[in-house]
C-alpha cells in the first residue's frame, strides 16, 4: 500500500515499483537510524524500580563541549595575563615578580582544576557541557564521587597535556619526530571514545564514569486538548476508523513535530498529503492547522486505544 | 465535554501541576544551590520525585504525546541525580578529603609507596655513586648548561653561594619556585596518569627524577658541601620528594590494578584503583603547594643549616604522622 497508489488513479507500473522501492529504502534508513540511536541508550533502574533511559553523549557532542571549555580556559588565562602585564608597569620589580609567581600557580589551577571545579558541583558539568546539555554520571548509576571526578580529569593530562609538554620541551632536531609522536599519542587518546560502545575517554574508563545527555525539556501544550477546545476545530471534524488507521506512531510523532515547529508552508504541504491519503474533502473555511490538529487528535486517540490493547502500530507500513 | 478528552490528556492534566512543582524546585536547586530550598520544598521533593517516576512509567504505556514523554524523561533524570546525588557542598567534600579520604588512601597504598620510593631513591643512588666514581657521568645525565652552573666545573664558592641566599633578588626566586611547582605538580600528575600503562612510564619518570637529583647531589658532595646541600634541599625536599614518591605510588596502584586484576574484570579493577589513586594524586598537588611555599619563602629567609634541618625533620614527622597514624572512628 504505497501513497501513490491511493493518491493518483493510475500511475505507470514501472514508476509505481520504483517509487515503492524508494519508500522501502527510506523506511530501512529510518529503522537503521533508530537502531543507531538506541545503541546509545542505557537503561538505569532506579531504586524505585522505574527504568530511566539515559542517552550517552556522542563523540561529536563531547568534542564540541571540550572545544568550548578549552576556549574558556584560554580566555581566562589570556585575560589574566594581559591584565597582569598591563598593571606590571604600576608595580615595582619585586611585586611584579611575586604577582607573576601567583599567576603561574593560577595557570596551573586553571589548567588542571577547571574541569574538576565544575564537575564536582551539583550539575556535574563544565560550562561547555552545560551548553550542549551534557553531564557526567557514574557508570553504575550511583552517586558521582569527588574521587571519580578527580580521576577522570587528571587522566586528561596524558591525553593532551603530555604531548604538548613534550613538544615544548623537545629541542630543534627532534621536534619533527616528537611532533609526530605527540600527534599519534594524542590521536589514540582522542579517538578512543569513538571506538568503544560506551563512548568513554580513557579517563572515564579509569574513573568509572560516562557522559550522558541531560537536556532540559519544556512541557508544551497538548495538541489534542487544543483540538477539542478550539472553536474552529471542536466538533467540525469526524474521521472514520479507516481514516485513522492510515498512519502509525512514527507518522503521529512527525505530525506532532510539524504542528509544534514548522512553518505554515510546510503545514500546508503536509495537510494536502494527508487529505489525499485519507480521501478527505476539505470543507469550506477549513484551515490547514485546524485540520492537522483535529487529525492528530483522532489519530492519537485511535493509536492509544490500540496500544492499550497491546497493539503498537509503529508506522503506516505496519498493517496487521 | 470531558468524554471527548483523550485518556492520556486527562492523565497529564491531573499530574501536570506536580511535575511543574518538581521542575521548579530542581531549577532553583541547580541555580542557587541546595541551601536555597525551603523546608517545605525539601519535604516535598522525594514525594514529587517518586510521583514523576511513576508518571513516566505510566506515560510510556498509555501516551503517544512525544513531548510529554521527553519532558518526563528529562525531569526524572534530573531529579534522580539530584535525589541520589551527593548533597554535600564543596567545603564539606574538602574536609572529608583532608580528614579521612587522603590519609586513608595513602595508608592503603604502602606497598606501591615503597616500590615508588625504591625506584626514585634507586635512581638517586645509582647516579650518586656513578658520579662520585667518574664525574663525566654528570654530563651524560644533564647535558651542557643545565641547573644554572651547578655542575662539576663550578667552584666551591659558587656552589656555596647557590645554597645560601646571596645572589638572588627575592621576587626572582619566588617566581622560580612557582615555576618549579608547576613543573613538579605536572610531573606528579603525569606519574599518576601514566600508571595505567602497567606503571612502566611511572617507574621511568621516578628513576629519571632520582638520577637528576642524585647527580647534582654528587657534585656538592664531591666539593665537601654535602651537609649544607642536604639542608638546602631537604627544607622543602622532604615534602616535595614525598609528594613525587606518592604520585608514583598512585601510578603503581593503577598499573597494578590493570596488570593484575585478580577476580575482577580489568575494567572494574582499574575503576576501583583509579579512584583511590586519584585521591593520592590530588593530595600530591596539595603537598607540592606546601613545598613551593617552603621553597619560595622558607629557603630564602632561613640561612641557618640547623634551622633548615629542624624544619625538614619537622615536616617529615608531620607528614608521617598525618598519613600513617591510625584514626579512630573511620572505617577505611
Amino acid at each position: 500500500m504505497t501513497e501513490t497508489s491511493q493518491a493518483n488513479p493510475a500511475p505507470p507500473r514501472a514508476a509505481q515499483t520504483a517509487h515503492a522501492q524508494q519508500v522501502a529504502a527510506q523506511r530501512r534508513a529510518r529503522m537503521q537510524a533508530q537502531a543507531q540511536q538506541s545503541k546509545l541508550v542505557r537503561k538505569l533502574v532506579t531504586p524505585e524500580g522505574a527504568v530511566l533511559q539515559l542517552k550517552l553523549a556522542t563523540a561529536a557532542e563531547r568534542a564540541g563541549a571540550f572545544l568550548i571549555d578549552v576556549a574558556i580556559q584560554w580566555l581566562i588565562v589570556l585575560v589574566t595575563l594581559f591584565g597582569l602585564t598591563y598593571s606590571i608597569t604600576a608595580m615595582g620589580w619585586g611585586t611584579a615578580n611575586i604577582a607573576f609567581a601567583f599567576w603561574l600557580v593560577f595557570f596551573f589551577f586553571v589548567r588542571n582544576f577547571y574541569y574538576i571545579f565544575f564537575e564536582i558541583g551539583q550539575r556535574a558539568a563544565t560550562p561547555g557541557k552545560r551548553a550542549l546539555g551534557l553531564r557526567v554520571a557514574a557508570r553504575d548509576g550511583g552517586r558521582l564521587t569527588a574521587n571519580s571526578v578527580l580521576a577522570r580529569n587528571f587522566i586528561r593530562e596524558i591525553e593532551l597535556g603530555l604531548p604538548i609538554q613534550f613538544l615544548m620541551m623537545s629541542g630543534d632536531q627532534f621536534s619533527a619526530w616528537m611532533g609526530l609522536l605527540g600527534i599519534t599519542w594524542s590521536g589514540i587518546f582522542l579517538l578512543f571514545p569513538i571506538f568503544n560502545k560506551d563512548k568513554m575517554r580513557v579517563g572515564d574508563l579509569i574513573a568509572g564514569t560516562w557522559v550522558i545527555r541531560a537536556p532540559k525539556a519544556k512541557l508544551m501544550r497538548d495538541i489534542a486538548s487544543a483540538a477539542s477546545t478550539a472553536p474552529d476545530v471542536a466538533g467540525r471534524f469526524s474521521f472514520t476508523p479507516e481514516q485513522t488507521d492510515a498512519y502509525g506512531i512514527h507518522e503521529l510523532h512527525v505530525l506532532e513535530d510539524v504542528l509544534r515547529k514548522s512553518t505554515p508552508d510546510i503545514k500546508k504541504q503536509v495537510a494536502s498529503r494527508i487529505r489525499a491519503k485519507i480521501n478527505w474533502q476539505a470543507q469550506t473555511g477549513e484551515t490547514d492547522t485546524a485540520f492537522l490538529q483535529a487529525y492528530y487528535a483522532a489519530l492519537r486517540r485511535r493509536l492509544e486505544q490500540r496500544m492499550l490493547l497491546g497493539d503498537r502500530k509503529t508506522d503506516k507500513f505496519d498493517v496487521r | 465535554m470531558s468524554r471527548d478528552l483523550l485518556k492520556s490528556y486527562r492523565f497529564r492534566e491531573e499530574r501536570q501541576a506536580d511535575w511543574e512543582k518538581l521542575d521548579f524546585i530542581l531549577r532553583r536547586a541547580e541555580i542557587n544551590g541546595v541551601r536555597s530550598l525551603t523546608d517545605d520544598q525539601m519535604m516535598a521533593l522525594p514525594r514529587l520525585y517518586r510521583q514523576a517516576v511513576s508518571s513516566l512509567s505510566v506515560a510510556r504505556s498509555i501516551s503517544l504525546d512525544q513531548n510529554v514523554i521527553v519532558y518526563l524523561e528529562s525531569l526524572c533524570t534530573r531529579a534522580y541525580f539530584f535525589v541520589y546525588g551527593a548533597r554535600t557542598s564543596l567545603g564539606e567534600r574538602m574536609m572529608t578529603f583532608l580528614r579521612r579520604d587522603w590519609p586513608a588512601a595513602v595508608r592503603g597504598a604502602i606497598l606501591p609507596t615503597l616500590l615508588s620510593a625504591f625506584f626514585f631513591f634507586g635512581g638517586w643512588a645509582l647516579a650518586f655513586f656513578l658520579c662520585l666514581q667518574d664525574m663525566e657521568w654528570y654530563w651524560t645525565f644533564h647535558g651542557q648548561g643545565f641547573m644554572e652552573g651547578r655542575n662539576p666545573d663550578a667552584t666551591v664558592e659558587y656552589l656555596r653561594s647557590t645554597i645560601y641566599n646571596d645572589g638572588y633578588g627575592e621576587g626572582q626566586l619566588s617566581a622560580f619556585s612557582s615555576y618549579l611547582f608547576n613543573n613538579n605538580a605536572q610531573i606528579a600528575l603525569f606519574a599518576f596518569a601514566l600508571g595505567f600503562a602497567f606503571g612502566i612510564p611511572t617507574a621511568w619518570l621516578l628513576v629519571y627524577n632520582g638520577v637528576t637529583i642524585g647527580s647534582m647531589y654528587a657534585v656538592f658532595w664531591d666539593k665537601g658541601l654535602g651537609y649544607e646541600f642536604t639542608g638546602w634541599l631537604m627544607i622543602h625536599g622532604v615534602t616535595e620528594l614525598f609528594a613525587i614518591v606518592l604520585a608514583g605510588a598512585a601510578g603503581f596502584v593503577i598499573g597494578g590494578a590493570v596488570a593484575f586484576p585478580g577476580r575482577l574484570s580489568r575494567l572494574s579493577s582499574a575503576r576501583a584503583a583509579g579512584q583511590k589513586a586519584a585521591t593520592i594524586a590530588m593530595g600530591c598537588v596539595i603537598m607540592l603547594i606546601f613545598a613551593a611555599l617552603l621553597e619560595g619563602f622558607g629557603r630564602q629567609l632561613i640561612n641557618s643549616d640547623t634551622t633548615r634541618y629542624l624544619i625538614a625533620g619537622g615536616t617529615l614527622i608531620l607528614w608521617l604522622a598525618y598519613f600513617y597514624i591510625p584514626r579512630r572512628g573511620y572505617a577505611t
